[in-house]
């Protein structure tokens, strides 16, 4: 269904091919009708820019009615935290802010952290670099189901520790299946256990993501570096996305998401790791906050065993790309279409 | 014509405060239930979807449940509608402010629920055309939203138009309101239909992604609605001096019976899909019919359902029992409680039992939950009530315009 409308609606879609799409390098380019798209989009902002300024102004004479009624009642900040949250509130989705838009509301967070938490973060709206598209390969052969990249994750990613949010998931498998239906994921004993394996799951980053088109308010979609984001603050909490993933990579903040202050990680992405809040999806964004500053996703950097491979499979030179031109590899699920860019292998 | 308006308006408003001692009893347990709703909503809204039964795992439950169950019964006033305006039948002629009636309470509810399952509410301005951004044509959510608000629009501007021309003596155009008529017949199959795709479109849950979802949601909708329908019929008949005719009953109740019988083909057909040659997609119809290991929380309720589902159509397609209203009534509460089990407990919910990676989670309403999807049947029905009587009233001409007055 989804398929065909697209086809019906969008000219230029890419129809899957049977080779590996990874490769081409036009799947990674801007594709022609996501540009117009945009640009429609930038058009009717102008509607909605005007819409909200209408509305910004009118806070603004309210705000300072307020100020010459009562401003010594009301201290500085509580004033400050109030208009930046009106505008936070009323700001578009990420995907078509210009450059100083997306610079404004990230001085914005930045300062409502500030106001909020008494926290100094820094939170960067790096773009995707050019002639980058990321890839992730998972060594059966060498990971032993310790876990470390389930907790190096929480840390990185400011996970909700409350409800015990996690990215990844571990499956302790039985010899003789591939399958990780029918793994365990609750296992909880020591580890290398004799006659098992293991196998990690996280968001797959499907070049084909079937989470991204059913989203009514397009507050996720796929960037050009290939990772599927999330814009916290245009969700708007029908985790119809959760429904259509068929990896189960997508988390739900059913509560306030509570993470100690002096835990936070500092060093944040809007489309990554910052604070999220209830009422909102998120998922793995291959630590955006690391990966765009040419540093590994934490899970790679924590693993003991070298399992974690992650790179730019456009690189030639890439480890990934060795990995995906000599290792026999296979992905979860490929009957469905959906190309991740998470290949698993055996030495 | 916009003071006439007004009047028409205020005249209805006092028309609904006013009744006898048993309506205000009825209005007035319908208010209560909707306070209690809106209490415990005011829960969720501040401690977030973690009051409800609801997570990761089984990410819609009861509020999704009813939003699906409740597109079916809105989308059944067509088949009232169709009878009456296309086939020009006079016997449902005088019933279809019924049936419209029906679709506007089903449609509010219908917004109420998915508005009571957002993490976000107050963000919903986000799917709004022009100041937000619409992810149409792809998102089956966003045609959906489309649709029902389409709909309402539909099955309010129709009813209103002819109930505005009667009270004010005249003969309601039929030029006017025709074309309405025409586009509401198709836009009801459409809301069953794409909420329906909204499931079958998800390869990720493959006990939902099969093709006979949407002709399914229509058999079912079919019988289940006209059931209410005919129910509430019965209910008007006891409380007002409305006759209602013979000859409408058992039209109802034919449409009803085919209905349930199409439905119960398809229920067969599945079955036999998923268990001839259980495959690994199967695990999920494994698990609601007969449960897996220690997880069959979902196995009573299908098969209540399944034995009412069949009791019902057995007896409706006995001709004597059909016209029997000893019979009639308690099928159609029958069927209308099977239908209602069989689009939640037994299609919603197992669809994400077990999880795409195999792990078997299962669901249990909250109260927080139970309360509010109350609250929100006692809003729907308060708008029905109010509805269907003002209806009534103007048709049977006890309400009119005062010709003093102007």
């Amino acid at each position: 269904m989804r398929n065909f409308i697209s086809n019906l609606f969008k000219h230029n879609k890419k129809t899957s091919s049977s080779q590996c799409p990874v490769f081409s390098q036009d799947k990674t380019t801007t594709r022609v009708d996501e540009e117009k798209g945009a640009k429609q989009i930038l058009d009717k902002k102008q509607n909605r820019r005007s819409f909200l300024k209408g509305m910004t102004a009118t806070a603004g004479a309210g705000a300072s009615l307020m100020a010459v009624g009562a401003s010594n009642l009301i201290d500085k900040d509580a004033k400050e935290k109030a208009a930046l949250k009106w505008e936070e509130f009323f700001k578009g989705n990420y995907r078509v802010m210009t450059e100083d838009e997306k610079k404004a509301t990230v001085k914005r967070l930045e300062e409502l952290s500030r106001i909020n938490n008494n926290q100094n973060v820094s939170i960067s709206a790096d773009a995707p670099l050019e002639g980058v598209l990321f890839g992730y390969a998972f060594n059966i052969s060498k990971c032993q189901g310790y876990g470390d990249c389930i907790e190096a994750c929480i840390e990185e990613n400011n996970l909700d520790r409350k409800s015990n949010m996690q990215y990844i998931k571990m499956f302790e498998m039985d010899h003789g299946k591939l399958n990780v239906e029918s793994g365990d994921a609750a296992y909880f004993h020591q580890v290398p256990k004799d006659d098992k394996f293991y196998i990690g799951t996280q968001c797959m980053h499907c070049e084909n993501p079937p989470c991204v088109p059913v989203c009514p308010t397009g507050a996720t979609w796929k960037e050009k570096d290939g990772i599927v984001v999330v814009d916290y603050d245009w969700c708007i909490g029908c985790r119809y996305c959760e429904a259509a993933c068929p990896y189960w990579a997508r988390r739900f903040n059913w509560a306030e998401p509570e993470v100690p202050k002096e835990k936070e990680n500092k060093n944040q992405h809007y489309l990554g790791n910052r604070k999220k809040m209830k009422g909102v999806m998120e998922k793995c964004t291959f630590c955006v906050q690391r990966t765009r500053k040419g540093q590994e996703p934490a899970c790679v950097e924590a693993c003991p065993t070298g399992a974690r491979v992650f790179g730019n499979i456009l690189d030639p030179n890439s480890e990934i790309r060795y990995i995906i031109e000599n290792k026999k590899v296979f992905r979860l699920k490929e009957e469905l279409g959906t190309e991740p860019k998470f290949w698993y292998y055996m030495d | 014509m916009v003071r006439n308006f007004i009047h028409f308006c205020s005249d209805s408003f006092k028309y609904s405060l006013s009744g006898k001692n048993l309506y205000h009893v009825w209005m007035g347990t319908l208010t209560f239930f909707m306070i209690v709703g809106a209490f415990f909503y005011s829960k969720q809204v501040t401690h977030g979807l973690v009051v409800t039964g609801m997570n990761d795992y089984v990410s819609w439950g009861l509020y999704i449940s009813n939003f699906t169950f409740l597109v079916g019964l809105a989308a059944a006033a067509v088949m009232l509608v169709l009878p009456a305006y296309i086939f020009s039948d006079k016997d449902f002629h005088n019933i279809v402010l019924i049936g419209e009636g029906v679709a506007v309470g089903a449609l509010l509810m219908c917004l109420a629920f998915v508005t009571a399952d957002m993490g976000g509410p107050e963000r919903a301005w986000h799917l709004l055309p022009g100041i937000g951004y619409f992810n149409w044509p792809e998102s089956m959510l966003a045609w959906d939203v489309l649709v029902l608000n389409g709909y309402l629009a539909l099955n309010l501007f129709v009813p209103m138009y002819i109930l505005f021309q009667r009270w004010q003596g005249k003969t309601p155009n039929k030029k006017v309101y025709l074309p309405f008529v025409f586009l509401s017949i198709f836009w009801a199959f459409g809301i069953h239909l794409v909420t329906a795709f909204l499931y079958a479109g998800l390869p990720a849950r493959p006990f939902w992604n099969n093709a006979l979802l949407g002709p399914r949601f229509l058999a079912s909708a079919f019988a289940g609605g006209p059931a209410f329908i005919l129910l509430l019929l019965g209910v008007v008949k006891k409380f007002s001096n409305f006759k209602v005719d013979a000859q409408i009953k058992s039209k109802l109740a034919l449409i009803i019976t085919v209905a349930a019988q199409i439905n119960l083909i398809m229920l067969g057909s599945e079955i036999f899909k998923e268990f001839y040659t259980p495959t690994e997609h199967s695990i999920s119809a494994f698990y609601l019919f007969f449960g897996v290991g220690e997880h069959n929380a979902l196995v009573p309720w299908i098969w209540t359902s399944i034995t009412l589902n069949i009791i019902a159509t057995v007896t409706l397609t006995i001709h004597k029992f059909r016209s029997n209203p000893k019979f009639l009534y308690p099928s159609c509460v029958i069927l209308f409680i099977a239908i209602w089990i069989d689009k939640g407990m037994g299609l919603v919910i197992p669809g994400f039992i077990p999880s795409p990676l195999g792990e078997f989670v299962e669901y249990q309403p909250t109260l927080v939950e139970v309360a509010v999807s109350l609250g929100i049947w006692a809003f729907g029905l308060f708008v029905l009530s109010v509805l269907v009587r003002l209806g009534f009233a103007i048709e049977q001409g006890y309400l009119r315009k005062n010709q003093n007055s102007n």
